[in-house]
């Protein structure tokens, strides 16, 4: 009924809006809208009308099954915008079309973002939460059609946001660029989300809620409640595209940057240990390894994550108090963040020997090591001494980067391919070897992309703050420009490995989907198996 | 609380919880984690004591060192002013490039300091090394637009060219062919002149139907000879320097729609001592006359 009413009203305030649209970029995403909840309106009818029944006591898979799909083509599409773009920086002049407003970098580099954090980690968060949540409380998911209006009501906010960046339309805010109109539906989606996962923890038939929901529901809480108020803004006109935001000055760099820290801290961290906590256990096979480090890591991470977004603004017209309250949160986050490093590598005890044989397992193991790597490097940053130098360098986009590919990347690519043969019930996956191929390809991608950013950033730190004798500065900002060509290079191409074993992955994924199997690369396997130890 | 067992790999005892198969050890938390953590917070601690730190109602607490980056990056520019004083006092005093560059210390400093505010404000236009781009002259050659001398040089600095600045520099290249002055013709046949001025192979008749308009419309600046006057700003137009281009399309196209690039007046941004510093830096770069 709910949903009916939202798509109701959807239709009238699209139909109100396309009609009468104040600007042709606010017509043409009225016009998307009308079509979506049309669509949305036809296809709850005849599901109505079918009298399909639903079996109470089977698990919703076919969501999930939509997820992963939405999450490999998502995946692929924000990898490869980021390859474009690390191309459009090596190469500024060959790849500039000026007659194509559209392939400029300031309108793919926010579709980058948004599409590899929002539309793939976004997609990979709902499905695994979807099938964990329901797995670990061994109940159905709540709320009948209402998961399946969380799903493409995402999607479509997704495809509202990346066709607003492409039209120009922004509200130049970093992770929070579309406007007004896609934020408010972005709120009913994630609160019918928030719903959904409450709803089926409720009635869970498990005396006790499994760490992994804490985690996730700490990740939908949070992110409602900032992506909520850095959003708070007043439209030019209701039937217009811009809109300005509450806040001005500091204070907007301040909100921008609680909210931009936190998107980090409990969409790509709190959210991703969630899948950790549920995928490594369940493939390693081994309990997790400690239940008391749980509680007090995941505590101590929401209690300090959220204080530390000022180490974004360092330096700059933001009172030095709070710089300072910010650093400090960061540093004390140092160990609640190891907290979940610890308990996803030793979770492995008893099991190591799995790191040999079991490619999906070694992922996520070497994404667990990248979230630890990545969890020191932050707060390090965040002295304002080594941020000095660190600051509008390469060396955040390095660090960035070993988080989003290293850890949120490879933990996401073991959930799938856990996902893939378990959903569509297949034995095992298509090729084992594939995976093989996929882990080490990307993993040289990502050592290059890392260590170029590294190499790039420090130097480029350095040579800003280069004195000569008189204390002059020693180089021009187009000579720094000059000297990171070839690390901008380099790290072209190591996004294009990762892109290339995604690609390799989505094929693999396919064909287990299909239920094909390569038999001889398991028919070793089963020799051994068969054959006594020594 | 269900059964609780012993792991058997691990001889650690389980919380008896099971979720889906998962079950929990009951490990408890790592001493060294442990220990980090506090050392993190009792440092924050401290840290907050001694640094501006935790706000009131009515301000911050200041921390016991009294410490503000604001008043250290002041004092930082300050002392730099002081040492600097002399020299920069030297350089507005100066009247010729003579007078700077018979005192080597003083040269220097002005090659320095010049150096560094090229790169910050001239090198995004003129190129790095002042080699210039189409539409931005070289200031690496011999060919002065509006001559080359250090008081020259200083002047344009300080003016601009057709810039904002009330005294600025200015000259006019007519869009001939937009405004109406001359017809398409005409503008080819002046394109020939032209070419044929810079010493390139053109044809006759059509410079010498040119001739005529030239001689009423571009000798006033340009000169008889079209060797340009740096006085009123007319390059030479016998030369192989352009700065739009010498093809018979750059050609044509100036002409028709005209050129007016624009300078910046530096007297907002710099001081009078830096434009000095930036003047002797320009001069140098290898045309200075």
């Amino acid at each position: 009924m709910v949903i009916a009413a939202i798509l109701l009203i959807g239709v009238l305030w699209s139909l109100f809006t396309a009609a009468r649209a104040a600007d042709p970029l606010m017509g043409a995403h009225a016009a998307m809208f009308l079509i979506a909840m049309t669509v949305g309106a036809f296809a709850l009818i005849s599901h109505l009308s079918s009298g399909h029944v639903v079996d109470e006591n089977a698990y919703e898979t076919g969501i999930v099954k939509a997820g992963v799909v939405a999450s490999v083509f998502w995946g692929i599409a924000g990898f490869l915008v980021g390859v474009v773009i690390a191309a459009q920086l090596a190469f500024p002049s060959l790849l500039y079309f000026p007659e194509l407003a559209w392939t400029n970098f300031g309108r793919l580099r926010p579709l980058h973002t948004s599409a590899v954090i929002f539309a793939f980690g976004g997609n990979v968060l709902i499905a695994t939460s979807f099938y964990v949540v329901q797995r670990t409380s061994r109940a159905r998911l709540w709320g009948g059609l209402t998961p399946w209006f969380v799903f493409w009501g995402y999607n479509l906010f997704i495809v509202i946001a990346a066709t607003g960046y492409l039209m120009g339309i922004t509200q130049s805010k970093e992770y929070a660029e579309p406007e007004w109109y896609a934020d408010i539906w972005l709120t009913i989606v994630w609160v019918a989300y928030l719903l959904v996962f409450l709803g089926t923890l409720l009635k869970r038939k498990e005396p006790h809620i499994y760490v992994a929901n804490w985690f996730y529901l700490a990740f939908i809480v949070t992110i409602a409640m900032l992506h909520i108020v850095n959003n708070l803004a007043v439209p030019v006109s209701l039937t217009g595209s811009k809109s300005y935001s509450l806040f001005s000055g500091v204070q907007d760099a301040l909100t921008q940057w609680w909210y931009g820290h936190n998107a980090v801290g409990f969409f790509l961290t709190a959210g991703f240990l969630a899948i950790m906590y549920y995928f490594i256990p369940k493939k390693a096979e081994r309990p997790v390894y400690s239940y008391r480090l749980s509680i007090v890591h995941f505590w101590s991470l929401i209690f300090l994550y959220i204080w530390a977004g000022p180490h974004h603004l360092h330096y700059t017209a933001l009172p030095e108090w709070a710089q300072t309250l910010g650093m400090t949160f960061s540093i004390m986050l140092w160990m609640p963040s190891w907290g979940g490093m610890i308990n996803g590598l030793m979770t492995l005890s008893g099991a190591w020997d799995k790191l040999r044989t079991d490619p999906v397992l070694r992922m996520m193991v070497v994404s667990v090591a990248f979230y630890g790597m990545s969890t020191f490097e932050g707060p390090l940053m965040s002295i304002r001494s080594v941020n000095s130098l660190s600051h509008y360098t390469d060396w955040t986009i390095g660090h960035v980067h070993s988080g989003a590919l290293g850890w949120v990347g490879y933990i996401s690519f073991g959930a799938l391919y856990c996902l893939v043969p378990w959903l569509w019930k297949r034995k095992a996956l298509y090729s084992r070897a594939l995976v093989e191929w996929h882990f080490w390809i990307s993993t040289l991608g990502i050592l290059l992309y890392i260590t170029s950013m590294w190499v790039s950033g420090i130097m480029q730190g350095l040579m800003w703050r280069a004195y000569n004798e008189f204390g002059f500065l020693e180089f021009s900002f187009v000579e720094t420009v000059e000297a990171m060509h070839p690390y901008y290079i380099i790290r072209m191409v190591g996004g294009l490995l990762f892109l290339i074993g995604a690609f390799v992955m989505a094929y693999n994924l396919w064909r287990t989907a299909r239920g094909d199997i390569r038999e001889k690369e398991y028919a070793r396997d089963a020799a051994l198996a068969a054959a006594p130890a020594e | 609380m269900t059964d609780k067992e012993i792991d058997e790999p691990t001889g650690v005892e389980t919380t008896g919880h099971e979720w889906d198969g998962i079950k929990e050890l009951n490990n408890p938390l790592p001493r060294w984690w442990l220990i980090i953590l506090w050392i993190t917070v009792i440092w924050s601690v401290i840290y907050w004591v001694l640094m501006p730190s935790w706000p009131g109602i009515t301000g911050h607490f200041a921390g016991l060192r009294n410490h503000s980056e604001r008043a250290n990056v002041d004092a930082a520019i300050a002392a730099l002013e002081t040492e600097r004083s002399a020299q920069m006092q030297q350089l507005l005093s100066a009247t010729s490039i003579d007078e700077i560059e018979r005192d080597p210390q003083l040269l220097q400093f002005a090659m320095n300091a010049g150096g560094s505010l090229f790169g910050d404000n001239c090198a995004t236009c003129h190129g790095a090394g002042g080699q210039g781009f189409v539409g931005y002259p070289s200031l690496v050659d011999d060919t002065w637009l509006w001559g080359g001398t250090l008081d020259d040089i200083q002047k344009t600095l300080h003016h601009g060219i057709r810039s904002t600045h009330p005294e600025t520099r200015l000259s006019i290249m007519m869009a001939y062919g937009e405004t109406g002055a001359f017809s398409s013709d005409q503008i080819d046949d002046l394109v020939e002149y032209v070419t044929y001025l810079s010493g390139r192979e053109a044809d006759s008749e059509a410079v010498v139907r040119a001739r005529a308009d030239f001689t009423q419309q571009c000798v006033s600046c340009h000169g008889a000879d079209g060797t340009g006057d740096p006085q009123q700003g007319a390059p030479d137009l016998t030369d192989a320097i352009w700065l739009y281009g010498g093809d018979r399309k750059d050609l044509r196209e100036t002409l028709y729609y005209g050129r007016a690039g624009v300078m910046p007046h530096w007297t907002e941004r710099l001081s009078d001592e830096q434009i000095t510093a930036l003047a002797v830096y320009v001069h140098s770069l290898g045309g200075g006359e």
